[in-house]
């Protein structure tokens, strides 16, 4: 079978799709949680940081408790520390927000790995814990092609699109989000108009915090059952990119980390149909990140950031 | 001077006058800040001007959301002669100058200088050609205000004997330059190595114009030079526009200031959405019709309604 | 504004109080696993200092820590966060090795200068790409950088598990020829200091002339300080940005390159472990001057050689990535520490602005 054939073959099974649907999952979550930061006008490239720093709490939690669920809310607890942290720095201290995210990435890989052996008695990855149970939704079951996608797919896939749905009704349909809008547009007048830039701005970074931890979590107790050191491998940065491709739009940014879910599709379906050596099917796992590097390149300057993005704001 | 009680002026670090608000005036506080009368309005030289420098022929220019800022204007500048743009701000002249000093694309139409087509040179290749540019906005184009001093001086010729050499930085020569510019030019406190961003507003710009001057330019884009600044820099300033008049050097002056415009310009042309409303003369022109153009009235046109007005009558002024 | 710490003190100030509380910081982390964090600290001292053997592995840490953080510390003076020196670094260290390979016959003095001349070209050509793409498309060089340091990895993988590979067990290549490898400078027990850290103290007085002396040195940093400055004062800003990337990215590769030619004399997978990264942390503790970064790098080699011996401790070595995302954090907020320093340093409790 030839590439192009690999490719056609691909897309006609189901499972591709779900696929896409799995890893274009914890890129939607991660990708909001950018939108939800920036629109207010701090920059979060450490949402790789806070991804990671959640697949690990989520495990540690579970491993405890046994109960997936509080490992969920442990996640987010993490999620939302690490991202005070960036927000404390960024809008109290008016400090580089790309430098302040970069410390964070490190000490979230930092601490991860630093804890698993005292926890878990072993470095690398994890034991397996519980997982947030699969659900099944019997009226789509019997349905061909669609039936196999969404049998026993995480909730979390739900979570996900539902969270969109949520996120653009915040941000574009509700006063609160008019204010983010505003003030990471122009902090200044939205200043003079009565608005609290600073809460604004802690609400924005501790949404991202959230969303970043659900992401992470997903990929920990959500597919996988483990915590493995290498996670979340570059997700964070490619739902940046996702973001800036969906126009720093919730909906956007949604139908961008599906392309991204499926590039990846792609490439593990190619590396199982085509009949390769081993040493090239890691070059197809270069895919994602080419198609990353190419979709910034293209799409920045024709996508617009919110004009106070990055910009500390001071009082005079 | 309406909330204080008693006004203590400074110069040079020292009081130099202590009143009451209620016993003086402004021209009073001004004398005091400069330490001598202030020339409200400067006295030009008669003179006249020489060839043709400049000319701008249907400049077509975008602003930074992709819309038509310029839309074809046309103009001449004669050496030693001063051309002013007046204007509300936005009205195309920040566009206008960025696209003669090379910072922005040149849409369509012609920019000739000295008989040479340059509508398309780069920054660089306009500075080559002795084309200057004091920016509007000078903590942000002018300087890079962590230079110090003696950086800033040569910024835009830095890579030129005598400064560098073969790629390497003259720093006697550099140095030199700053001591000689900052005597010349008097910019306190005189020392080269102190960063530009810690001057005030009057000195920072003393370091532009003295850079700029410096340099020699035939043709020079001067863009809002006395905004923020003190009488005392004002008058200085003012002084250096007509010095460089006096070299024959050619100048495009934009600046809100309408007094600015008057009293340094010898022709003045009004921008109105990206167009020009009309060209005038400093002395045929009253402030009313330099108003009305600024809203967008034709000179043509007010001139008409004046006559219909007036049943031919000569303008009241 | 005035204060009674001047501005060069401040700039040694700043720095060292952030890593004195990076350190303590760290110290409650160890404490929390239930160790000592001054036995764990003195262990990582005395495997940092301890003995010859113990400065020789610390010092051929080094040589490549002092590149990379040069390589990042000079893209941040014009502006440019080059997060990718870790791809940079691998790069070069391919592009080394297969020259390496190759020049079996050819005599040292025209060997070593040409394997290390690819290295350099390697991590320009790599770091090229992302400035090339910020200069033309305005690409953020954060995201493509990282994604080209993943693609690096991968790349790597797929020469020592293919074209390159060698022998069983680890994917790795074979070692480049005898004439294109640094002699070392001593052997200390089965410990070598390698002559390479000549090659980076060299580089840094390099990087530091260039940046000091040059026209090249005066318009990027000009960029960097002030872009629209710059491009009002005759300075092209893409020339700038896609030669800026050119240069630190030879600074990376030129670290690869001393990698393979002074110690592994090959490359294998997972070949940096996190040097690029770490040039992060230098440069920014070395506050993006030269000689700082020296200092710098000798900080973050001596910790992480330290933390080795730390782990017969039974605290994870992990905990120097703690340490250095700590100190990265202060500096980036570092209006912080300076309130900090300026409450220590006056008596009567000193104004914060």
């Amino acid at each position: 079978m030839n590439v192009f054939q690999a490719v056609f073959y691909s897309l006609s099974t189901p499972i591709f799709y779900k696929l896409m649907l799995i890893s274009a999952t914890p890129l939607i979550f991660a990708a909001l949680g950018g939108v939800f930061s920036e629109v207010t006008g701090v920059t979060n490239i450490a949402l790789e940081g806070i991804m990671k720093i959640g697949a690990f709490t989520a495990v540690v939690f579970t491993f405890y408790t046994g109960n997936p669920w509080l490992g969920l809310l442990g996640a987010i607890i993490a999620g939302v520390m690490l991202a005070w942290l960036h927000a404390y720095v960024s809008i109290r201290w008016s400090a580089d927000q790309i430098v302040s995210a970069t410390a964070l990435i490190l000490i979230a890989s930092g601490l991860s790995a630093f804890l698993m052996e005292p926890i878990f008695g072993h470095s690398g990855q994890t034991d397996f814990v519980a997982k947030i149970p699969k659900v099944k939704i019997p009226a789509i079951q019997n349905v061909p092609f669609f039936g196999q996608i969404f049998d026993e797919m995480s909730i979390f896939v739900y979570l996900a699109f539902i969270a969109v749905a949520l996120s653009w009704f915040l941000i574009y349909k509700t006063p609160l989000g008019l204010r983010m809008r505003a003030v990471g547009e122009n902090p200044k007048s939205a200043d003079t108009l009565g608005v609290n830039v600073f809460r604004i701005r802690y609400f924005g970074v501790l949404m991202s915090g959230v969303l970043a931890a659900f992401a992470g979590a997903y990929l920990s107790i959500g597919e996988l059952g483990q915590f493995q050191e290498n996670m979340p491998s570059g997700k964070g940065f490619i739902a940046l990119a996702a973001m800036i491709l969906g126009n720093w739009n919730p909906v956007g940014a949604m139908w961008a980390a599906l392309l991204f879910g499926a590039s990846d599709a792609l490439n593990i379906q190619l590396q199982s149909i085509l009949d390769i050596p081993p040493e090239m099917k890691a070059l197809l796992n270069l895919l994602p990140f080419v198609i990353t590097i190419i979709v910034v390149s293209g799409f920045v300057g024709k996508t617009r950031p919110p004009a106070a993005d990055g910009v500390p704001y001071e009082k005079e | 001077m309406e909330i204080s009680d008693n006004i203590t002026v400074m110069r040079l670090g020292k009081v130099t006058g202590n009143v009451a608000a209620k016993n003086t005036n402004a021209r009073e506080l001004a004398n005091m800040m400069v330490g001598r009368e202030v020339v409200l309005r400067v006295e030009k030289s008669a003179k006249k001007p020489g060839k043709v420098a400049v000319e701008v022929d249907n400049l077509w220019v975008k602003d930074n959301r992709n819309l038509d800022a310029v839309r074809g204007i046309s103009f001449k500048i004669r050496k030693g002669e001063v051309l002013g743009v007046a204007g509300v701000a936005g009205n195309g002249q920040t566009e206008l100058v960025e696209a003669l000093t090379g910072l922005r694309k040149i849409e369509k139409g012609k920019y000739i200088y000295n008989g040479e087509d340059v509508t398309k040179k780069t920054v660089r290749e306009l500075r080559e050609r002795n084309i200057g540019h004091i920016p509007e906005d000078r903590y942000k184009y002018a300087m890079v205000k962590e230079y110090p001093n003696y950086y800033n001086l040569i910024l835009g010729k830095h890579y030129k004997e005598p400064f560098a050499k073969n790629g390497f930085l003259n720093h006697k020569v550099i140095n030199k330059n700053a001591e000689i510019l900052i005597k010349r030019f008097d910019v306190r406190p005189p020392d080269g190595t102190i960063p530009t961003g810690n001057l005030s507003g009057g000195n920072q710009q003393k370091v532009v114009i003295a850079r700029e001057v410096s340099f020699n330019p035939e043709f020079i884009v001067i863009a809002q030079p006395t905004r923020g600044l003190d009488v005392g820099a004002i008058e200085y300033v003012h002084k250096e526009i007509l010095n460089l008049r006096e070299k024959d050097v050619a100048v495009l002056l934009v600046s809100m200031e309408l007094e600015e415009v008057l009293s340094l310009s010898d022709r003045i042309i009004v921008m109105y959405e990206g167009e020009i409303m009309g060209e005038v003369k400093p002395d045929e022109v009253t402030i009313e019709e330099l108003g009305l153009m600024m809203a967008g009235h034709r000179i043509e046109d007010i001139k008409l309604e004046e006559k219909l007005a007036h049943g031919g009558d000569p303008i009241e002024k | 504004m005035k204060n009674k710490l001047s501005k060069n003190a401040m700039n040694i100030l700043v720095p060292v109080t952030s890593v004195i509380i990076a350190l303590f910081i760290a110290g409650i982390v160890i404490l929390l696993i239930g160790k000592n964090p001054l036995s764990a600290y003195w262990v990582m001292l005395k495997g940092a200092f301890g003995n010859k053997a113990a400065l020789a592995a610390n010092i051929s840490k080094m040589m490549s820590l002092v590149l990379t953080g040069l390589a990042v510390g000079f893209g941040f003076r014009a502006g440019i966060f080059n997060i990718g020196a870790e791809g940079q670094l691998m790069m070069g260290a391919i592009f080394s090795t297969i020259v390496g390979l190759n020049l079996g016959g050819v005599s040292p003095v025209f060997a070593i200068p040409i394997t290390m001349l690819a290295g350099i070209l390697g991590g320009a050509f790599w770091a090229s790409i992302a400035g090339y793409l910020k200069a033309t498309t305005g690409a953020h060089e954060v995201i493509t950088t990282i994604m080209l340091n993943w693609i690096a990895v991968y790349l790597t993988n797929y020469f020592v598990a293919g074209p390159l590979a060698v022998g069983q067990g680890v994917p790795k290549s074979p070692e480049i020829a005898q004439s294109a490898q640094l002699p070392p400078l001593m052997t200390v027990q089965a410990t070598t200091l390698p002559s390479g850290i000549i090659v980076s103290i060299i580089a840094a007085i390099l990087v530091y002339i260039l940046l000091e002396k040059t026209t090249t040195g005066y318009e990027l940093k000009a960029v960097g300080f002030n872009p629209y400055a710059a491009e009002a004062g005759a300075i092209s800003l893409s020339k700038n940005i896609v030669l800026t990337m050119a240069i630190s990215g030879a600074l990376a590769g030129l670290a690869g390159s001393m990698e393979v030619m002074a110690i592994h004399h090959r490359i294998f997978g997972d070949f940096s472990g996190g040097k690029g990264f770490d040039g992060i942390s230098i440069a920014l503790i070395g506050q993006n001057n030269p000689i700082g970064i020296i200092f710098a790098a000798f900080l973050i080699s001596s910790l992480r050689t330290g933390s080795n011996a730390m782990q017969f401790a039974k605290v994870p070595d992990d905990i120097v990535t703690i340490i250095q995302g700590i100190i990265i954090f202060l500096v980036a907020a570092d209006r912080i520490v300076r309130t900090f320093i300026l409450k220590f340093s006056s008596p009567k409790g000193g104004e914060s602005k």
